[in-house]
């Protein structure tokens, strides 16, 4: 840095002046080109294969899940004597991460989604298929379950803990109050939210700082209008995405724009959770998870739901209700003891110590506990019971890229300015598909 | 290498006995011993592999990549794509271009804002007030906190309901307040404010080093020739600087480029406040990975980093050597 004292050298560039420009260049390249090529991290190390305990990654990390399957895997050690090393992962981070996560050294199990999500892992080899734990427990499932948990190639790789509904919550007392009911139909909505707003309530809560939120309601307005089997060819871009009928989703859309949160850009489901205990907001399309926020019982006890209102074609026949359950990694495929896991949790003994501590959502097994249900539980499980079709949210029905790096922007500017290119998520999802 | 080599060796140990070697250029290298170039070359080959492995194989990498189409699983599966990367990029992809305009902006805040704001707390905190030290460091903790801690800070103070900034505006929670972080037209600024807060810091930091290597004769010989303190300065003590100056410059470039964290807490680079980085992030760590897209972006923030970098930095040298 003191160029100005350097000593009387010979001619030829100085010493310092060498390393110095070294330096800075080493400084400014390795600033950008790492963040290139150094995605290949490996995740949490797993604690060996031998069968007397296995390694269990967890991307619940919210306090109640993480508690509920402290819940489980207690009494998987109480029943066979087998510890269970918990990683749990924040769970943003592990979603993000999960592509390092497999091919590093994956915990024996860890929590994943049905759907496109799971497939596309078990389709390139690196997962373990669990047909053996199938033949024990396949009884307990229902046939869309079972459709759920089967990999591209007919091998079954996933096992169900729970799921739960989307739909509008609301506050009873609320509506009671000042007169409100539930629309059947989309034109009732819009005419009930209309009503809230003159009563100075904004109608319905949003929000979508993270991004994914909305596509909740992307997903609902699509399968009303379109029906479920093209929504889920959409989302697999088997359809294309510059058709009239999406356009059509969007411009359905539009029309709920003014009525949903202004603030929605910069506030995450928690806010937008808490807005509704405080009925400052008179509905809002979540999944049943949101009940986790009401913290405060006399509020929880005041929550209802209703399902998203009829639009065209197809009624109320499908509901988006994601499975959320556990897979084998290749490595966990070896360890006898991480296979009993996967058993258990398909029973209704494991899911009922989970639905004890984390009552938001619905066991997915047949002969779980239903005694302690609430009322709200009872109709989540009944709108689930009912739907002739399940989705799984966009973000697990299609491609994660497609999901994440496509929809999540074009949602967040189609909520600013209700403008959308459908031709430009075409060409978007042309080039992303075309890469896997 | 072996140019490099010589050039390297201290000037002390190079000619020893003094004026003989002189001008006898393959004299010099017959005076090294076998230790001494046993030690030189392991200081110039260990620095030298380092940056094989961790600069310039990953750059070649990431440049090879962006021209494939790769899912990231298996090797077997990267195919050739050409150019296809660059024109996703450059034609479908909307988040690109306010990414490119969000990073200049960048740097022209930092250049124009962030950094005379850095220069100016070292020249105050240089005049031997009471509790400089304090000050010093009060104004560069920021440097130092971690990512985490840098959104919690910025959230308590930007928040809509609950915020400091609302609440001193006398906004907070009516529907009048403004939206720091989710508004699209102001989030950037709340940002910048925020690249700032720790920019000014390092750069105020760096300065004080430098205004204590400048030789207080120069100012004394300033005054005497009746130099203001302006003038002393502008003319006087801020070319003397020179080499820090340089120094600055590249940091406020690099930083610019390289900005990152701040709009990651935030919301991870969405909604008004893309940034190349944040992109790159985006397509080649998450789960919506696409490695061919986020290399193609990575070579972009490569190629422009290296423009500005390479024409200072050979200039200034270009210059200094010929003097």
């Amino acid at each position: 840095m003191a160029a100005h004292t350097e000593p009387s050298l010979p001619a030829g560039p100085g010493r310092r002046t060498i390393l110095k420009s070294l330096g800075v260049g080493a400084a400014g390249l390795a600033g950008v080109p790492l963040l290139a090529a150094c995605t290949g991290g490996t995740g949490p190390s797993g604690g060996g294969t031998e069968s007397s305990g296995l390694t269990f990654g967890s991307g619940s990390s919210d306090e109640v899940p993480k508690k509920a399957y402290q819940a489980v895997t207690d009494a998987f050690t109480k029943k066979t004597g087998k510890t269970v090393s918990t990683n749990v992962v924040p769970h943003n981070d592990f979603q993000n991460k999960i592509n390092s996560y497999l091919q590093g050294s994956p915990d024996d199990t860890f929590t994943w989604f049905a759907g496109y999500r799971m497939q596309f892992y078990a389709g390139k080899g690196l997962l373990a298929p669990v047909d053996d734990v199938w033949e024990t427990i396949g009884g307990n499932f229902s046939d869309a379950l079972k459709t759920a948990s089967t990999g591209p190639d007919g091998n079954m790789y996933f096992v169900p803990n729970y799921n739960y509904p989307w739909g509008f919550f609301y506050r009873k007392s609320l509506w009671a109050e000042k007169g409100y009911e539930v629309p059947e139909n989309f034109d009732a909505l819009k005419t009930l939210a209309a009503k809230m707003k003159a009563d100075g309530i904004i109608p319905i809560g949003f929000a979508d700082k993270d991004g994914w939120p909305a596509m909740g309601t992307f997903d609902y307005i699509n399968m009303r209008l379109n029906g479920y089997q093209f929504h889920v060819d959409l989302c697999a871009h088997k359809e294309s995405w510059d058709q009239p009928k999406v356009t059509e989703v969007f411009t359905t859309w539009s029309a709920l724009l003014p009525f949903q949160d202004p603030a929605a850009l910069g506030q995450t489901w928690q806010d937008a959770a808490k807005a509704l205990a405080a009925k400052k907001t008179g509905m809002y399309l979540l999944g049943s998870f949101v009940t986790q926020q009401f913290t405060d019982p006399a509020v929880l006890k005041d929550i209802d739901f209703f399902p998203f209102p009829e639009i065209a074609t197809e009624g109320r026949d499908a509901v988006e209700a994601p499975i959320d359950g556990l897979l084998l990694s290749k490595k966990g495929g070896e360890n006898a003891a991480a296979r009993q896991f996967m058993e258990f949790i398909g029973t209704p003994e494991a899911q009922d110590a989970y639905a004890a501590v984390d009552p938001s959502n619905i066991a997915t097994a047949k002969g779980t506990d239903t005694s302690k249900f609430s009322e709200l539980n009872k109709k989540c499980a009944d709108t689930i019971a009912n739907a002739k079709y399940i989705s799984q949210f966009f973000d697990r029905d299609a491609l994660p890229a497609m999901a994440n790096n496509v929809m999540i922007p074009a949602l967040q500017t189609f909520l600013k300015d209700g403008r959308m290119d459908v031709k430009n998520l075409e060409a978007q999802a042309k080039t992303l598909y075309a890469a896997q | 290498m072996s140019t490099t080599a010589r050039d390297l060796v201290p000037p002390e140990s190079r000619a020893p006995s003094g004026a003989q070697a002189r001008g006898v250029k393959s004299g010099k290298v017959r005076r090294l011993s076998k230790r001494d170039k046993i030690v030189l070359s392991f200081m110039v080959g260990i620095p030298t592999l380092i940056q094989l492995v961790f600069v310039w194989l990953p750059t070649l990498m990431s440049i090879a990549l962006s021209f494939m189409r790769w899912n990231g699983l298996a090797l077997t599966d990267i195919r050739p794509a050409g150019l296809d990367n660059y024109q996703y990029i450059s034609q479908d992809y909307p988040p690109f271009w306010p990414a490119m305009q969000h990073n200049l902006l960048w740097l022209a805040f930092l250049a124009l804002v962030a950094t005379p704001l850095g220069l100016l707390l070292a020249v105050l905190l240089d005049q031997q007030i009471r509790g400089s030290k304090i000050y010093q460091s009060i104004f560069f903790a920021p440097v130092m906190l971690s990512l985490a801690l840098i959104g919690i800070i910025w959230q308590l103070f930007y928040q809509r309901d609950n915020g400091l900034l609302n609440f001193l505006l006398g906004t907070s929670g009516t529907p009048q307040a403004v939206d720091w972080f989710g508004d699209s037209s102001v989030n950037i600024w709340a940002a910048l404010i925020a690249a700032t807060w720790r920019h000014a810091g390092y750069v105020m930091l760096l300065y004080l080093a430098g205004l204590k290597g400048v030789d207080p004769s120069l100012k004394e010989a300033a005054a005497i020739d009746g130099a203001n303190a302006v003038q002393t300065f502008f003319r006087v003590v801020f070319p003397a600087m020179r080499p820090i100056n340089i120094v600055i410059v590249v940091i406020t470039i690099i930083e610019s480029l390289r900005a990152f964290d701040v709009v990651y807490v935030i919301n991870r680079g969405t909604n008004g406040l893309e940034l190349i980085s944040a992109l790159v992030i985006q397509n080649l760590v998450g789960e919506g990975q696409v490695i061919g897209v986020g290399s193609a972006l990575a070579v972009v923030l490569l190629v422009i980093s290296l423009v500005p970098i390479v024409f200072y930095l050979s200039r200034t040298f270009g210059k200094e050597n010929k003097a």
